[in-house]
């Protein structure tokens, strides 16, 4: 079972980065669904369109936890276009692969900042 | 680092008696039982006196026991040996297997299989205990039915399911009763012939015995169609040449098994319960299965808002092995069968996970995961959206 997972997953599973949530988060994004056994949640900080923080929350399996950690270090200081154009493969590179399994259902960071990114943009709109 | 092993209902170590007893027939007697010369008669011998062991266990004559290859071939042989026989049943109107919704994969899914050969099979329900009520067996039964297979003990939630009534209704209505045992054979008193039990599958990795090796208790008179054709061997219901150093480790685990249950029952579940009223101790964490109409050894528990796989890699980095039943660490990313069938939900299923303990187990094992466990579950919960304490 563990042999499945990358040393980095690991890595990222047992010492998350940027876990938590920002009381009062600029952007705000949720995906998943408890039924699938992922949810995640991402908060963001923006400054002159920049990603100047951002935590996270993840119920899910060890994937779910690492790709979420391993991308909120790939988007930090990046501008909001720059982190939009951070795929799942991006996030599943970074981390030296992920099983093929759990591609589709643990893989969701990437939309949760997506979903953050519109939330912040939505609001400034308003 | 501390290693404590708590996953004994997936398998046990090897019992240093079963493994004194198996050396020599790896390269002292190793002929082939079937062989007429002294070589084959000393392994015929000791195969012999290995099933008289088993069936000393199941309070079951010897020449009513079958050596395999393990719980899955006994289970196979035992469903698919008796709906091949009753052919001429196939695509009647009334169930011609009853089996539950809780099945071990073996079971389940040889059914299924035979489903899409045109048998039609009733999975019962069960409660939120994992129980079969015995009223909807004896509604399921018609006289089409000729096959009714329900586990034993069942090997997540360790949920004893009742053998005494089912064996009742299946001996009113002459109807084949198969259980697959393999978890629960060891761990309580299985008498085959007061429980009309007429094929009962059991495994050998699971009672401190080897791996790739087990019985299947065939009832006097019980007619099977084989699975495996060849020499005729075991009285042409399981070809293949005998593994004996298996054979022999077998028997002697049953033996030890039966020698020690009493001892083991006593010592199991102390420890079980001690564990489970320390992991209960955790806020919003529960018990799946039955209180006490469960496996001695099993303790199977779920945890408000957090993911089994997960949980289960953080007890392996301290040392401690545990099984799960979420979905995130099978291979067809599903729930646990069983955890779904109990009523739980997906997230609830996800969440769960299985602790069980065996003869090797000690106190300071219980200690050293009831101190763990808290850490990790609030460590993921601190992490999870879904806890918002």
């Amino acid at each position: 079972m563990e042999d499945m997972y990358t040393e980095k997953v690991k890595e990222h599973f047992f010492h998350p980065r940027n876990v938590g949530e920002i009381k009062d988060a600029d952007g705000f994004g949720k995906v998943g669904n408890p039924t699938c056994g992922d949810v995640m949640a991402i908060y963001i900080k923006v400054k002159d369109d920049k990603i100047i923080d951002i935590k996270f929350k993840t119920f899910g399996c060890t994937a779910a936890i690492a790709t979420s950690s391993i991308l909120t270090e790939m988007v930090k200081g990046k501008t909001l276009d720059e982190a939009l154009k951070v795929t799942r493969d991006d996030v599943a590179n970074e981390l030296g692969g992920l099983p093929a399994i759990k591609m589709h259902c643990s893989n969701l960071a990437a939309d949760a900042l997506r979903e953050a990114i519109k939330d912040f943009r939505n609001k400034q709109k308003k | 680092m501390r290693k404590v092993y708590m996953d004994y209902a997936a398998t046990t170590p090897v019992d240093d008696e079963v493994l004194e007893e198996m050396r020599p027939f790896f390269q002292k007697y190793y002929g082939n039982a079937s062989s007429i010369h002294s070589f084959g008669r000393e392994a015929f011998d000791a195969i012999e006196n290995a099933r008289t062991q088993v069936g000393s266990l199941l309070f079951s004559d010897a020449e009513e026991v079958i050596f395999t290859s393990g719980g899955t071939e006994s289970d196979n042989l035992a469903i698919k040996g008796i709906t091949y026989l009753n052919k001429n049943k196939r695509n009647s109107k009334g169930y011609n297997i009853i089996t539950s919704e809780i099945e071990h994969p073996a079971v389940l899914e040889a059914c299924k299989h035979l489903e899409k050969q045109g048998f039609k099979i009733k999975f019962l329900p069960v409660d939120n205990y994992g129980l079969i009520k015995p009223s909807d067996l004896e509604d399921a039964i018609s006289k089409d039915t000729f096959l009714v297979t329900i586990m034993f003990g069942n090997n997540e939630i360790g949920t004893i399911e009742p053998m005494k009534e089912i064996g009742e209704i299946t001996k009113k209505h002459d109807i084949i009763f198969h259980t697959d045992a393999v978890q629960a054979v060891g761990k309580l008193d299985i008498d085959v012939k007061k429980l009309n039990i007429d094929l009962l599958s059991i495994s050998s990795h699971k009672i401190y015995g080897p791996k790739g090796v087990g019985a299947l208790y065939i009832k006097k008179g019980v007619k099977l169609e084989p699975l495996a054709h060849g020499g005729g061997h075991e009285k042409g219901f399981r070809s293949s040449t005998l593994n004996t150093p298996g054979i022999v480790g077998l028997g002697k685990a049953c033996e030890l098994g039966k020698k020690r249950m009493n001892k083991d029952i006593v010592y199991i579940k102390n420890l079980r319960d001690t564990l489970i009223k320390n992991v209960l101790k955790i806020e919003e964490s529960y018990l799946n299965g039955h209180p006490e109409k469960r496996l001695v050894n099993n303790g199977h528990f779920r945890f408000t808002a957090i993911e089994g796989e997960s949980l289960n890699l953080m007890l392996d980095e301290k040392g401690i092995a545990a099984a799960t039943g979420s979905a995130c660490s099978s291979k067809k990313l599903q729930a646990s069968h069983v955890l779904l069938a109990i009523g739980l939900e997906p997230a609830e299923a996800h969440g769960s996970i299985r602790l069980s303990l065996g003869r090797t187990s000690s106190k300071e094992d219980v200690e050293y995961v009831s101190d763990v466990l808290p850490k990790i579950v609030q460590n993921l919960r601190n992490m999870s959206p879904l806890w918002n304490r």
